[in-house]
């Protein structure tokens, strides 16, 4: 049975593993190959503060801050989902609001605050947010999970700053926190599985304690 | 995505310099359609020209009562300004009527009006289009065209602009201010700023090559009852089919502008004249000389309708 355990590797670990001896094979070609069009590629230095840690990285300029912290900073869970900017898997708060981290380039980012799902809490520390959307079940297959979790962090702080919305009837009132709100605010955010209703109830009940 | 060098501009003026400077350049502020366009190879910049860092975020009042909105001015923070919601509420109904949460945060007021068309035969190339290459032809024409311009488009493009808050700019006057490469300095009305696609349907603006958006100012408050409707195939997060920003005063004149319906922010002034005399008159005149596809002539019913409604309740 000792020797079982030997196997018993994560399927993250599994991922990871496969990802590496992938990465080892094509480094060689990879490392100052030329593009299509024959421009090479052009790199910059930054520093990123991601989840209260300070990093260095040296990037291809063309780097979204989605690939920095998923390829770079072993970050994974903000979510590459559409890439477009269309589907919101990839949110994560930077400088205290919320983003889409594959339509912004790690340059452009050079000196910010990052908070991946990472930072918001961890396993045995739950952020209230992630701890509701465990309670509320408001999520099937997860992919979408960590996009939603910051976002709705981050719509929550909005709607206390008094940023308006499209259902927002009265421009000059602070805006009410209904579900009609949290739906709207959260249409960046799709969920295939169709978890919508229960990741209302799970925002709604955080906004309850938190006002 | 193509390769790219990469600066960050140190003053408005250096950027614009930079810009002619610079084979290919493009400048990025928000970058949400242009990384959109860039990963597409739609867009394919050898240099980008970062002007985040640049001084133009603020929003300021002026002496004649209105408004300078700095270009780097996020969505968001335009949209939550206690001076637009209070005196400009068109404009911030348009600005949360557009993109996601996470966008706004990001988008600009300046990238906002620099927006692409989201015509779906510009996006696919695979498809001739004279946007993205200039002779290839116009896949629209003659193809699935339900969410394209029926007014002021022609042979060679019949693309829309995706815009929602420049369709409140254009009915709130709006002024587009830029610098140029050797530090001159101009002011666009917004009606002369986006231009229709003719034989140059690649050549969206009035903007000259390296000119840079430093900020767009509003007129002082015009007042009256503005409204904002949009109607799109979702409830949120979609482009519109058709768009009606409204500005209705007790006595009933005032200003409407549309928004999915020509390759620019849609207002005539004539149009404008006509609101007493109700939605048909004003939409008469809107369309005089409107080209619709059979599959988008819907948009021209879908107008008038909504602008009737939106009468109908600012009389409420």
């Amino acid at each position: 049975m000792d020797a079982f355990k030997e196997f018993r590797l994560t399927r993250r670990g599994l991922l990871r593993a496969g990802a590496v001896s992938v990465a080892a094979v094509a480094a060689p070609e990879v490392a100052a190959a030329p593009t299509a069009t024959g421009r090479p590629p052009s790199h910059a230095s930054i520093k990123l503060r991601v989840n209260g840690k300070e990093q260095e990285l040296t990037l291809d300029t063309r780097t979204t801050l989605l690939d920095a912290l998923r390829e770079h900073l072993r970050l994974t869970g903000p979510k590459k989902g559409c890439d477009h900017g269309q589907c919101g898997a990839c949110t994560v708060i930077a400088d205290g609001r919320r983003i889409n981290s594959c339509l912004t380039l790690a340059v452009m980012r050079d000196g910010a605050d990052i908070t991946t799902i990472e930072g918001l809490g961890q396993p045995g520390h739950l952020h209230a947010m992630q701890a509701a959307f465990v309670k509320h079940d408001g999520y099937q297959c997860g992919y979408c999970t960590s996009g939603q979790i910051c976002s709705a962090v981050a719509t929550l702080d909005e709607i206390r700053q008094g940023v308006p919305s499209h259902v927002t009837t009265d421009l000059n009132i602070p805006p009410p926190l209904t579900a009609a709100e949290l739906r709207e605010r959260m249409s960046g955010n799709i969920c295939r599985c169709g978890a919508y209703s229960n990741i209302v109830e799970a925002i709604t009940e955080v906004a309850g304690s938190a006002t | 995505m193509r390769a790219f060098t990469y600066e960050r501009a140190a003053s408005p003026a250096a950027a614009a310099a930079s810009a002619v400077r610079m084979a290919n350049a493009k400048f990025v502020a928000g970058g949400t359609n242009l990384l959109d366009l860039m990963k597409l190879e739609i867009e394919t910049p050898s240099h980008l020209i970062d002007v985040n860092n640049l001084a133009l975020d603020t929003i300021d009042s002026m002496d004649d009562g209105g408004l300078r909105i700095g270009a780097l001015v996020r969505n968001t923070d335009l949209a939550a300004d206690a001076r637009v919601r209070r005196d400009y509420p068109l404009l911030s109904r348009a600005l949360v009527a557009g993109a996601s949460g996470q966008l706004r945060n990001m988008a600009t007021t300046a990238g906002n009006l620099l927006q692409r068309t989201r015509c779906p035969y510009f996006y696919d190339t695979n498809q001739p289009c004279n946007k993205r290459v200039p002779g290839s032809g116009c896949a629209a024409i003659g193809g699935v065209s339900r969410q394209h311009a029926v007014v002021g488009g022609s042979k060679a493009c019949i693309a829309t602009h995706p815009s929602d808050m420049a369709v409140a700019m254009r009915a709130l006057d709006a002024v587009v201010e830029t610098v140029a490469a050797d530090g001159a300095t101009r002011r666009i009305p917004i009606a002369d700023f986006h231009r229709l696609p003719g034989d140059t349907p690649q050549i969206e603006t009035t903007l000259k090559t390296g000119e840079l958006i430093t900020a767009v100012t509003l007129p002082a408050p015009i007042g009256g009852i503005q409204q904002y409707h949009k109607v799109r195939d979702r409830a949120s997060y979609a482009f519109a089919l058709v768009s009606v920003g409204l500005i209705v005063q007790r006595d009933g004149t005032g200003r409407v502008a549309l928004g999915g319906v020509a390759h620019k922010p849609w207002r005539v002034e004539a149009a404008d004249r006509e609101l007493p005399h109700g939605a048909k008159a004003v939409a008469g005149k809107l369309f005089a000389d409107a080209h619709p596809t059979e599959e988008n002539a819907y948009k021209l019913t879908l107008a008038q309708r909504t602008l009737a409604a939106l009468l109908a309740d600012a009389r409420a």
